[in-house]
């Protein structure tokens, strides 16, 4: 395998990790991208997903991040994630009961602005959904 | 002469403050340990996320059509202070330094003839500059952070100066607050937060190479900095309140060591004088009896 591409996850709170890996699968807000060691310098926003860390063509890591940015240079790749957390560790109930509650919340919401808020939670809710269902069928 | 019972009474009270002092000292250096280590863990995302807004801010200013957050109103007519203090007192000049700062920098600008808005986050500030400015206060934020400051709290604080910035109801905003250099020393310091001022981080970071990169961007420059700018500011709140949340605790820890040295001083003094006090008395009693057993 060729070089190694430094790989860190930063949330507000903490630095989450910050290891060499072979690749990272980033969900861009305009598609997935796949960051290798000599990636071309580039920033992008990161919509709610599943970033896939990948060791020797083997994803060994996944996280969940509920949107953030992305800042790629030839030797590292930086997420700067709203929220993160790690696959295996979402309660796929409580995220159910999560969009249920935010459903009722978006019939009580008043102004546009309130629904656009809580419709912005329940797509990050959903995408969290996803992201387990794709565990199992892996 | 001073009764000996009243004295007794009294260094037992100094006694059990100074048992007092010395527990919220160390409960005081203990927390403070736990919001430098915050304070620390919230670094890395700081500088990564100012790392990116000065090379975006670089790409944009050249267009000169930045987001209003960045390039401002066009206007300075109204001031909006966020001013951080804390919930409780016993921390010294820590609420006093921040307060008077305050009302410094309210003053200026009215002399000025700007008109000021105040955000106040902790009881403290707002109970202080209520009655001399009660009403420029738009709203005051308690229990911020009672256990453990989270980003949470500190988004809170930036979506409502978000919403009031959209509304057009101030044109420049300021933070407050007690900036961490060590236990004893806090800094108060004024922050400009709207319009975001990049030159200044973009010199700091100008050393490293990295910068000058040439980024691709994705969506493009514009639109990354909308999102980020209104992320950046809610991260400055963040900061500014973990390293008021440091000062805080390191003003306290120091003020309750001076008061637990004090109370020391000062059961040291009582005893003296009331040992002196029973000494006194034991003579006189003494002299009582002998001139009693003469008399006879």
């Amino acid at each position: 395998m060729a070089d190694k591409v430094e790989f860190e996850l930063v949330s507000p709170e903490k630095l989450l990790t910050s290891q060499p890996v072979d690749m990272v699968v980033v969900p861009g807000s305009e598609g997935d991208f796949g960051v290798l060691a000599g990636h071309s310098p580039m920033i992008s926003t990161v919509r709610p997903g599943v970033i896939d860390v990948y060791e020797a063509d083997r994803v060994v890591d996944r996280v969940f991040v509920a949107g953030g940015f992305a800042e790629v240079t030839e030797t590292r790749c930086t997420v700067l994630a709203e929220e993160a957390i790690a696959v295996a560790e979402i309660d796929r109930a409580k995220v159910e009961q999560q969009i249920r509650d935010l459903g009722e919340d978006l019939e009580d919401a008043k102004s546009d602005d309130e629904k656009a808020r809580v419709e912005a939670k329940i797509a990050i809710a959903r995408a969290k959904l996803d992201a387990t269902g794709a565990t199992t069928t892996h | 002469m001073p009764n000996l019972k009243d004295l007794k009474n009294r260094i037992a009270s100094v006694q059990s403050t100074r048992k007092i002092t010395s527990a919220m000292k160390m409960v005081a250096a203990s927390k403070l340990r736990r919001a430098q280590e915050q304070a620390e863990a919230g670094r890395p995302y700081a500088e990564r996320m100012g790392r990116m807004l000065a090379s975006l801010a670089a790409n944009v200013q050249d267009s000169g059509n930045g987001p209003k957050l960045m390039t401002g109103t066009g206007s300075d007519q109204v001031h909006l202070l966020v001013i951080i203090s804390s919930d409780r007192g016993l921390c010294g000049a820590f609420n006093g330094a921040i307060v008077r700062e305050s009302r410094r920098q309210i003053l200026r600008l009215q002399s000025e003839g700007k008109t000021v808005k105040l955000l106040t986050v902790g009881r403290k500030a707002r109970d202080q500059l209520r009655r001399e400015f009660g009403s420029l206060i738009v709203e005051t934020y308690e229990d911020v952070g009672r256990r453990k400051l989270s980003f949470a709290d500190a988004d809170v604080v930036a979506q409502k100066v978000l919403a009031m910035y959209d509304a057009g109801e101030f044109d420049v905003c300021s933070v407050i607050f007690n900036k961490f250099k060590s236990a004893i020393s806090q800094i108060v310091t004024v922050q400009q937060l709207v319009p975001f001022a990049v030159e200044a981080q973009a010199d700091e970071d100008a050393a490293g190479a990295e910068v000058k990169a040439i980024y691709e961007f994705e969506p493009d420059e514009e639109q990354i900095l909308a999102e980020l700018l209104p992320r950046n500011l809610s991260i400055q709140v963040y900061r500014a309140l973990l390293e008021s949340a440091a000062s805080e605790q390191g003003a306290r820890m120091t003020a309750m060591d001076n008061a637990t040295r004090n109370a020391g001083d000062m059961i040291n003094k009582l005893t003296i004088t009331y040992n002196r006090t029973r000494q006194a008395y034991i003579t006189k009693e003494l002299i009582e009896i002998i001139s009693g057993a003469e008399a006879v």
